[in-house]
């Protein structure tokens, strides 16, 4: 039995208010903060997924986004790594689609039941640039799901699914283009979206056999919350008890990620024996029937999306929003670093993106970054690997620079932080409001972007206030 | 083992006036200090035998200083230990005639740091690698750690240690208006400090140091020598240099209310001149004050002050021109400015001066052993140098 054996979520701590965006406009969109994208939320959702989970029994981690950072390198590695991850592990990358997240779950099931992977980590985020002002603008949210899936231990069993493609230039974003295009929406809504859809669900209903009456939840993917509606009543379902909110007025259309984010919305909900119907879109639908099992309340400790969305700081000046997502340019002369080097990248890999310190083996002192002589008794390389990506700690002491970045986080608070268990590093706070930063303040890892230097992301963990 | 203590004499020191030096290259500030240390011990560029140059952010190797003043191929060590390295040219140079192998020789060093935007090259290693993925803000941000904890530690309340800064502030202020080659010229109030705009949280605009070009140089013989040139040579009584491994950072012990490294460094500096009050011995002393908290701190690490006490001290104006141990009496790096490896330079020639009586309008009445402290660096990586001059017996 192949199926969903755990489920995560990633919300940014930030929404916009859509009153931001346009006057009277209604409801707020989630936002990630300027030093995220789409792979640090997937690593956040992939982090939440994996609580409670031995991580070395991850055999595979494939990615799905419209938005990487990278046309060329994978961003499944970086995740994987920040989710420290083995390494002689599937990794890849589904992309160019907002059906790619549920591509990625397809192909998940595929390699599990055919015995090439037992556990296969799916993660999906988007981040996805709207044209300023655009009607897709306060529509596009941003976050990320992740779902782990496996033959043993399953929550969510997957007892049919069904693909269909079509070709059709509805939304699209070409390779010089920053911000995603569209055609007029009576055009695009119902050639694309209301028709490919419409086209697996009933498929995938008649080849097995199903009616709508069998579903005590239908997840469906929707670019709008009109059409959402069109499309449930179109096919049969009661909007008023069947259907998952797709979450528009607290969160918005987060594209790839959506359909992951909100069925982890609805399993939230469900219960042992609820049957779902999972449907995506992007060029076609992958549509799924999935039914839960007792299993599923032994994977309820994570954060998910009820949990992420309760957690937020709500942005009201636009312009931050711009500044952030990096519309509105910074004065370069505040950039500082004059180059990132790959060779130190590489070898920094294990300090860097899965937060390895060292333990000594001879005095237990942890210490970050990992050394070949102990601080503390000054053994030499007698040293384990340590994760601190997991820890909590606290603010030893910490300053609040106003003058290094005023346009992207003014102030930017540098923290030295204690870990429960030991160790001690520098970092960055992120997602913090200036006014509650104070010694003694609990804080928990995130997986953060810091420099853009000739084309190469660095990525790094700061810390920040637990999120509750 | 056989300490520095008399064993070296300065004969000459020069410097150059600090500040925005937009027209003037690092040679050009190296030409101006080597010549004013020259005509101060009688001496020309040919009576040089070794050299030692102190840089951060201006040029590599010592062929900067043989190019600038036409050095005849001697050899010239490039020295850069971040913010302490002006004083460890000073200590390399004082080694090389206390060993020996010759009997003068030049320390110098010189910044463009304005050649920099904002004044400091941001493209920091020191001590992470190009990874680049630790922490890569301004200095200030670690100073302010400091404050903040100490702020913490000892229970003060945010308005009530900012007053104290302020009060090291307005005194370093006042004490540069009396220095002309100083960066700033200008007194300020107690409430313009509390109140300037915030640079780092809690430090403020005016608990921070002039970022500056600048240069000053040192010549050094030994005594021998320098009776035979002049009387109103100056003696070296310790040197001290240390550096952190990480500790601080690394060890959650360390408390942020002290510098490790200057405790050690002041020490190995005692323990060389034969100090054991500091501040009953020493009558004046040039210390790092980057940022108020540093001035503050360094009272404490030096042993002017108890642990937790300097804030006392300052109140009562004991490091004013008219307390009883005055420090940074020329202003010091936050009115005389902050070229990175000259600073170091600068303040042993304001020592010199103080001891010589030639300080001008700041003189102090009490002038006999003087100390110079610098410290730079990040939490956990400072290098702290330590100078002990005093008078011929």
């Amino acid at each position: 039995m192949v199926g969903i054996t755990a489920y995560g979520a990633y919300v940014p701590l930030f929404r916009l208010s859509r009153e931001a965006i346009a006057k009277g406009a209604k409801g707020e969109k989630s936002i990630c903060n300027f030093d995220e994208d789409s792979i640090t939320m997937a690593a956040a959702a992939t982090i939440d997924c994996l609580n409670g989970i031995d991580r070395d029994t991850v055999d595979g981690l494939y990615f799905a986004s419209t938005t990487h950072p990278y046309k060329e390198k994978l961003g499944a590695t970086t995740i994987a790594m920040a989710a420290d991850l083995k390494t002689d592990i599937l990794t890849t990358d589904f992309s160019h689609s907002l059906r790619a997240g549920t591509s990625a779950l397809k192909s998940a099931l595929d390699a599990v039941k055919a015995g090439s992977a037992k556990k296969v980590m799916v993660t999906a985020a988007d981040c996805r640039l709207a044209f300023p002002r655009s009607a897709f603008e306060p529509n596009f949210g941003d976050g990320a799901g992740a779902l782990l899936i496996g033959d043993t231990d399953v929550a969510v069993t997957v007892e049919a699914s069904y693909s269909v493609y079509n070709e059709i230039m509805d939304v699209w974003r070409h390779e010089t283009d920053s911000f995603v295009r569209t055609w007029e929406d009576r055009f695009t809504l119902t050639h694309g979206y209301l028709e490919g859809v419409k086209e697996a669900v009933s498929g995938l209903m008649k080849k097995f056999g199903y009616s709508p009456g069998d579903f005590s939840k239908v997840v469906l993917y929707s670019p709008d919350g009109r059409r959402h509606t069109e499309l449930a009543k179109s096919l049969g379902f009661d909007p008023k008890t069947q259907v998952q909110d797709p979450l528009f007025a607290v969160m918005g259309n987060t594209g790839t990620a959506a359909p992951l984010m909100l069925l982890v919305a609805a399993l939230e909900e469900a219960k042992a024996g609820d049957r779902i119907l999972l449907a995506s879109y992007g060029d076609g639908s992958d549509a799924f029937v999935l039914q839960v099992t007792e299993q599923i309340e032994k994977i309820r400790d994570r954060r998910g999306m009820k949990e992420h969305l309760a957690s937020k700081k709500v942005v009201t000046d636009y312009k931050d929003y711009l500044a952030w997502r990096g519309i509105l340019p910074a004065e370069p002369r505040k950039e500082t670093v004059a180059f990132l080097s790959a060779p130190a990248i590489w070898r920094e890999r294990d300090a860097n993106l899965r937060l390895h310190g060292v333990k000594c083996k001879a005095c237990g002192t942890v210490q970050f970054p990992p050394q070949r002589v102990c601080t503390h008794c000054h053994t030499k390389d007698q040293f384990e690997p340590y994760r601190l990506s997991d820890k909590r700690a606290r603010v030893f002491t910490f300053a609040m620079d106003r003058i290094t970045s005023p346009i992207l986080e003014l102030p930017i608070v540098t923290t030295t932080i204690d870990f429960d268990g030991g160790g001690r590093i520098q970092c960055f706070l992120t997602d913090r409001d200036p006014e509650q930063v104070e010694c003694g303040l609990p804080v928990e890892m995130t997986f953060r972007k810091l420099q853009l230097k000739g084309g190469i992301q660095n990525y790094f963990w700061k810390s920040m206030p637990i999120r509750t | 083992m056989e300490g520095i203590k008399d064993r070296v004499a300065v004969i000459g020191m020069g410097c150059t006036h600090f500040g925005e030096l937009w027209d003037k290259n690092h040679r050009d500030l190296m030409v101006d200090a080597a010549y004013e240390a020259f005509e101060d011990a009688g001496l020309e560029p040919k009576d040089i035998q070794m050299a030692w140059y102190g840089s951060r952010e201006s040029g590599f190797t010592g062929t900067q200083l043989a190019s600038a003043l036409k050095l005849e191929y001697i050899p010239i060590t490039r020295v850069e230990n971040f913010c302490a390295g002006g004083t460890d040219t000073f200590r390399n140079a004082c080694y090389g005639v206390a060993s020996g192998v010759c009997d003068i020789a030049l320390a110098i060093g010189a910044e463009k740091c304005k050649d920099h935007f904002g004044g400091f090259n941001m493209d920091i290693l020191e001590p992470f690698d190009r990874s680049m993925t630790e922490w890569d803000g301004p200095p200030v941000n670690q100073f302010a750690q400091l404050a903040t904890r100490y702020m913490y530690h000892y229970g003060w309340k945010y308005e009530d240690l900012k007053r104290i800064f302020a009060m090291i502030d307005v005194k370093n202020h006042h004490n540069g208006t009396m220095a002309p080659k100083a960066q700033f010229h200008r007194e300020i109030t107690i409430e313009q400090a509390i109140n300037a705009p915030i640079i780092s949280y809690p430090l403020g605009l005016f608990d921070a140091c002039g970022v500056s070009d600048g240069s000053a140089a040192a010549i050094v013989t030994t005594p021998e020598i320098a009776r035979s040139l002049k009387k109103d040579y100056m003696l070296v009584k310790a040197l001290a240099l240390t550096n952190g491994g990480g500790q601080a950072v690394m060890q959650p012990e360390y408390d942020f209310i002290h510098f490790p490294e200057a405790v050690a460094a002041a020490a190995q500096a005692y323990k060389e001149a034969g100090i054991t009050n500091p501040r009953q011995e020493i009558d004046c002393a040039e210390v790092h004050d980057c940022f108020a908290i540093t001035e503050l701190i360094t009272y404490e690490d030096l042993g002017f002050s108890p642990r937790g006490k300097a804030p006392e001290d300052v109140e009562a104006g004991s490091f004013t021109l008219e307390g009883d141990l005055p420090v940074n009496t020329d202003g010091g790096l936050k009115c005389f400015g902050h070229p990175l490896s000259a600073s170091g330079l600068r303040m042993i020639y304001e020592i010199y001066h103080q001891l010589q009586g030639k300080a001008g309008p700041r003189q102090l009445k009490k002038a006999d052993m003087g100390l110079v402290h610098n410290i730079g660096g990040i939490c956990g990586f400072f290098n702290c140098a330590i100078a002990i001059l005093g008078k011929p017996e």
